[in-house]
């Protein structure tokens, strides 16, 4: 299971970044599909990996982007990244 | 929060899984300067392109070159020139290694056996009369005859306002030969005259695009939405032009602020080190663009726009579809 913190923060940048509306970080749905259901595409993700690495100091390979698929996920490849001490 | 499946029923939730994650990412490449015709409003020939660069002549380099194209993460080759079936070789470079699609005037066929599955889009600007003012000759005789019934083929019909009120009956034409149809507008770039667009004619050249469409479905490969884009220049509210073009090369692109909804795309000339400034013509008017290419990946860039309502995101989704279609990426 991936650190809460990162879940929230994750969440908070993708609805800031994708200027999403009518959502929290409290109410948005970390299981929901980001390209099924939000509609994110690979532009989006590099503007997100973009943030993520500013914020965590981690590279998100492009080819890693297919399995990014919801934001719990991404949470847990990031806390992989910074436990493997990248 | 608007998701994607609050928006659509089952069929078109399927539809929009079966593109969402295609990520195309094209790019277009000068394979020769030479043509076998010289059309006039040819973009290529009418901007000086042909001069800019020459043209390499190593076929080794061109292996080279793809390769790299590939690592950069170009998954469709658009091959366009000139004439590419003037150097087989070079396209059969790009074959060889990712999805190609081929521009060409259809007078030398693309051999089948070398190439059986490659897309190879037919040029055709009009009926004989249009075709014999702006091209020199009827090519739709000679290209009709080499690719009939050929299912990776396809017209890319070019309609000139002179056009108007007879393009049904070169759907037709197209149709009685087992091929189909995908129609866009001249841009004039050599100031024909009489074949610039006035806002009149562009309203009725809308209409009778969708009217093939809904007359000719099994035919044409459209949407109505890319219609009105392109008659309208407007998505969303929002112009099409300079500011907000997808296809204008990246490396060289230097607006400021840059679009944000960028792929990366290039187009090179046949050097294989000269980029042109975008998808088509270095002097053309961005504000009389009249590109389907740039019309259509300005609206797949822009799919989160367009999850606003229900018709919206349908619209998008037919953009796509029909640009898929167009280069294999879904049947037809
Ligand atoms: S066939 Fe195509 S490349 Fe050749 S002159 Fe005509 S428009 Fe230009
Ligand atoms: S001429 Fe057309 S395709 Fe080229 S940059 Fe302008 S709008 Fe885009």
């Amino acid at each position: 299971m991936s650190n809460q913190q990162t879940i929230k923060r994750i969440t908070e940048i993708i609805i800031n970044e994708l200027k999403l509306e009518d959502v929290t970080a409290e109410t948005f749905n970390v299981d929901l599909d980001l390209v099924d259901e939000v509609g994110i595409d690979s532009m989006d993700l590099a503007t997100i990996a973009l943030v993520l690495r500013d914020e965590y100091g981690i590279r998100i390979d492009e080819d890693d982007y297919p399995k990014l698929t919801t934001v719990r996920i991404i949470a847990a490849y990031i806390d992989d990244k910074i436990n493997q001490g990248e | 929060m608007i998701t994607v499946s609050s928006l659509l029923d089952d069929h078109w939730y399927q539809r929009y899984k079966a593109i969402s994650r295609l990520n195309i990412r094209s790019s277009i490449y000068d394979v020769t300067d030479r043509c076998n015709l010289r059309c006039k409003g040819c973009f290529f020939f009418s901007s000086g392109e042909h001069q800019v660069a020459s043209e390499e002549r190593d076929l080794e380099k061109w292996k080279v070159f793809v390769d790299n194209e590939m690592k950069r993460g170009v998954n469709l080759a658009i091959l366009i020139g000139g004439e590419p079936t003037l150097c087989l070789d070079r396209v059969e470079v790009f074959y060889q290694r990712l999805p190609s699609f081929c521009a060409t005037n259809g007078l030398i066929k693309v051999p089948r056996d070398r190439f059986p599955d490659m897309m190879v889009g037919i040029s055709l600007w009009g009926d004989a009369e249009d075709e014999k003012l702006l091209r020199g000759q009827d090519t739709f005789k000679i290209s009709s005859a080499n690719y009939a019934g050929d299912p990776h083929a396809y017209y890319l019909y070019t309609i000139t306002p002179k056009q108007l009120g007879k393009t049904e009956k070169i759907v037709k034409k197209i149709r009685d030969v087992g091929l189909k149809v995908h129609m866009q507008l001249l841009s004039n770039d050599e100031g024909v005259d009489g074949f610039s667009w006035t806002p009149e004619e562009l309203v009725a050249v809308r209409a009778e695009m969708d009217a093939l469409l809904d007359g000719y479905p099994e035919t044409v490969i459209s949407s109505k939405y890319y219609h009105e884009i392109i008659t309208t220049g407007t998505m969303l509210g929002r112009p099409f032009g300079w500011l907000e073009c997808p296809s204008v090369t990246e490396p060289i692109d230097k607006r400021t602020p840059r679009p944000k909804r960028l792929t990366n795309f290039i187009r090179w000339a046949s050097d294989l080190k000269t980029m042109h400034r975008c998808c088509t013509s270095e002097t053309r008017d961005c504000s009389t663009c009249k590109d389907g290419a740039a019309h259509m990946s300005w609206v797949m860039v822009n799919k989160r726009a367009h999850i606003r309502t229900t018709r919206d995101l349908q619209n998008w989704i037919e953009v796509y579809e029909m640009f898929a279609k167009l280069y294999q990426f879904i049947p037809w």
